[in-house]
């Protein structure tokens, strides 16, 4: 075994024990959130996967940023297929193992990766564009600043290492080919690098050629683990959340806001409608809403690490629009920190963070002394007009509403606060079956 | 106008093709009240036998549960439930989309199941059974945008009849910039009808009155009481009252079916 075999086995191993590490430590962040009874539909869930997922039929509302959009995502999908090669290649000690086997359809399926390279190049020169010297309005909001774009241009950064890895990995070796080197099998030509290998490789000497081969080749491979141990730190975490983002998206109706069954039991029993048994209020005064990520759904914390904070939502939310503090983008991207911060210290098996010392720390016995509402105000949560446009505008179905009516009924149930110009309406609906405090004459309009 | 209350049907011992449901806006709010009447004449030009609830009903609980206050909405919503079962009443038609959404999406986990439809909806099927005529041309050629209210249009996918409608008037409809699902909210749902804007730069009813207001458009139409208060301010803030005007679909469709 030689000893590049040898160092790519174990930095592929490692490299892929940490990505596991980190991913499965995503999974039990999500897995923090409460569980939630999903309709059963998977005929529905399955098509939205595959139309809004897959087809990124939602994207398409805007068509300018889909098709270059597109064109990385397609790219993505197929050089992932060129990876298995990688791995074959790197464990065996072969090169390029799949050729000889493949013939026409490899020289097939490497032009159609490097066609959708150079695709994939254009979109990610323009993103970068669009995002730094564009300034798209919904890209360069105040809640993007720092690490979110920072983080955005890594990704894109990476991406344009990844295409030139490529074309140096298939342009030397189509130069090596052409020397008559027997390790090089004949792949036959490659749509761009059977021209532009040549163009820029064409003339060095056999081992520099070799070399450059090789370093490509790394590049490569390192490229695609280096981005694999980013996702988890990352917003670009949607190219695998998206799908059972999607799947998982709520099926009923948008107008309807999850019922309290413990509230209306209550009021059931209050009103004598059914026996007093059967209403399950603790003695205890219950907390009622979303303080901390432990009291959200567990798919609201899926949606926070899913989303790839486009802005879309923002762009069309009216209270953001008309310069209130609300973005829907924001209020995703705090819970995902809290999330991560709670997780965090929750790993971190601190005494500090117990609420009760004599047991084990774990989501139900824990305290930081901080919860949602240190990421956001109240401010924000009060200009929503539950338009739902910040729904609508969604790519992959993330729902920024529901955790906001979540810290709402937090707000108001247990707290009792909320704005006091509230109090007037929520009176007389109690008193007098109306929001305004007028007489109860309902009919006064016919005569009037 | 002929109305009488579900009260009157039962001691009759009769039931009515439709419950109408008023809502508090189109009970109590003067503006409201005017669509609330337009329809009710709708109703008697069609020799509709319709109810309301009168006293017996009750706002809805929109605002409440969607300011966060579940206790408050399910009381109102509960008793509502309780009243429509009573009346084992099945039909029920409203000229408030926020009326509209609750019963027919929120009161079904509650023990309520009703076939729901909005106003306009309910008038369009007047037109295509041939219980309505329009008649005569009062808004011919005029020309008009439609503002789609959030809980008809996003909430509840209701974007083409409206529209059918108000082209049944011969009139030249156009379009805001953002209109159907990227239609801009009015301002007032989720219970900030209730409440002042949160600090900002700019009302939401000012940036959606200023988009209407480009269209050229004489007549803003609307589906919804909460968007014709936020409109009517908008347009009366930007002294525009004289020139352009904000009417229901119903307003308009009364005077073309007389």
């Amino acid at each position: 075994m030689g000893l590049e075999q040898i160092a790519f086995i174990v930095i592929s191993l490692l490299a892929l024990g940490l990505a596991g590490r980190a991913f499965l430590k995503i999974k039990n962040t999500i897995a923090l959130g409460k569980e939630v009874a999903l309709e059963k539909n998977p005929a529905e869930r399955w098509k939205n996967t595959i139309l809004v997922a897959l087809g990124q039929k939602k994207m398409f509302k805007r068509w300018i940023p889909a098709i270059f959009h597109l064109f990385i995502y397609v790219a993505f999908l197929f050089t992932s297929l060129e990876l298995i090669e990688i791995f074959i290649d790197g464990f065996t000690g072969q090169h390029r193992a799949l050729a000889p086997m493949l013939g026409g359809f490899y020289t097939f399926i490497i032009s159609l990766i490097e066609i959708l390279s150079v695709l994939a190049l254009i979109a990610t020169v323009i993103f970068l564009w669009r995002r730094n010297l564009l300034k798209v309005p919904r890209l360069v909001k105040s809640e993007m600043d720092g690490w979110p774009t920072l983080d955005a241009n890594i990704i894109l950064i990476l991406e344009i290492f990844l295409v030139c890895a490529v074309f140096l990995m298939n342009g030397t070796d189509i130069v090596l080919q052409g020397l008559d080197d027997p390790h090089y099998v004949k792949t036959g030509n490659f749509a761009i690098t059977s021209w532009l290998g040549p163009m820029l490789f064409g003339g060095l000497d056999q081992s520099t050629l070799v070399v450059l081969e090789r370093v490509g080749w790394w590049m490569h491979i390192l490229t695609v683990f280096a981005f694999l141990n980013y996702l988890p730190i990352s917003k670009h975490l949607h190219i695998f959340l998206a799908f059972p983002n999607v799947y998982f998206s709520r099926l009923s109706s948008r107008g309807e806001i999850e019922n309290m069954p413990a509230i209306m039991n209550e009021v059931k029993s209050m009103m004598g409608l059914i026996p007093e048994t059967e209403a399950s209020m603790d003695e205890e005064l219950p907390e009622f809403g979303a303080k901390d990520i432990f009291d959200l759904n567990w798919t609201n914390i899926m949606n926070a690490y899913a989303c790839t904070e486009c802005g879309r939502c923002t762009d069309v939310c009216p209270a953001n629009s008309t310069g209130k503090k609300l973005s829907p983008r924001k209020i995703m991207m705090d819970i995902r920190d809290r999330a991560t911060e709670v997780k965090a210290n929750l790993e971190s098996n601190d005494d500090q963070y117990k609420l009760d010392a004599d047991k084990a720390l774990d989501s139900t016995n824990y305290t930081d002394g901080k919860s949602l509402f240190d990421y956001i105000s109240k401010e924000e949560i009060h200009a929503c007009t539950t338009c739902n446009a910040c729904v609508e505008a969604c790519p992959i179905m993330i729902n920024p509403l529901d955790p906001i009516l979540a810290l709402r009924r937090y707000e108001i149930l247990t707290e009792s606060a909320g704005p006091s110009e509230w109090l007037p309406m929520f009176t007389s609906v109690e008193n007098s079956g109306s929001v305004w405090q007028v007489p109860n004459t309902r009919e006064d309009w016919i005569t009037s | 106008m002929n109305v009488k209350t579900m009260a009157q049907y039962a001691a009759e011992g009769k039931s009515p093709e439709v419950v109408f449901w008023v809502g508090c806006a189109g009970s109590f709010d003067a503006r409201a009240q005017k669509v609330t009447k337009a329809f009710v004449n709708i109703l008697n030009k069609a020799e509709i036998e319709f109810a309301i609830l009168g006293n017996e009903e009750s706002c809805t609980g929109d605002p409440a549960r969607r300011a966060g206050n579940e206790f408050v909405f399910q009381m109102t919503a509960i008793q509502n439930v309780e009243t429509l079962n009573g009346y084992n009443i099945k039909n029920i038609v409203t000229a408030c989309p926020h009326c509209f959404n609750t019963l027919k999406n929120e009161y079904p986990a509650l023990g309520g199941d009703y076939n729901v439809v909005h106003h306009t909806q309910y008038i369009n099927q007047l037109f295509e059974s041939g219980k309505l005529q329009v008649e005569g041309g009062a808004f011919k050629g005029k020309k008009i945008t439609y503002h789609d209210s959030c809980y008809m249009g996003r909430v509840n996918g209701v974007y083409t009849v409206p529209r059918k409608l108000l082209q049944s008037l011969d009139i030249e409809l156009v379009e805001m910039k953002r209109c159907k699902t990227k239609g801009l909210c009015c301002g007032a749902g989720g219970a900030q009808m209730f409440k002042e804007d949160e600090p900002g730069d700019k009302r939401i009813n000012i940036e959606r009155v200023e988009e209407a207001l480009g269209t050229g458009a004489e007549i803003v139409a609307a589906n919804c009481p909460f968007c014709l208060t936020m409109l009517g301010d908008g347009i009366t803030a930007k002294d525009k009252q004289d020139a352009v005007s904000v009417y229901d679909i119903s307003e308009l469709i009364v005077q073309a079916i007389n």
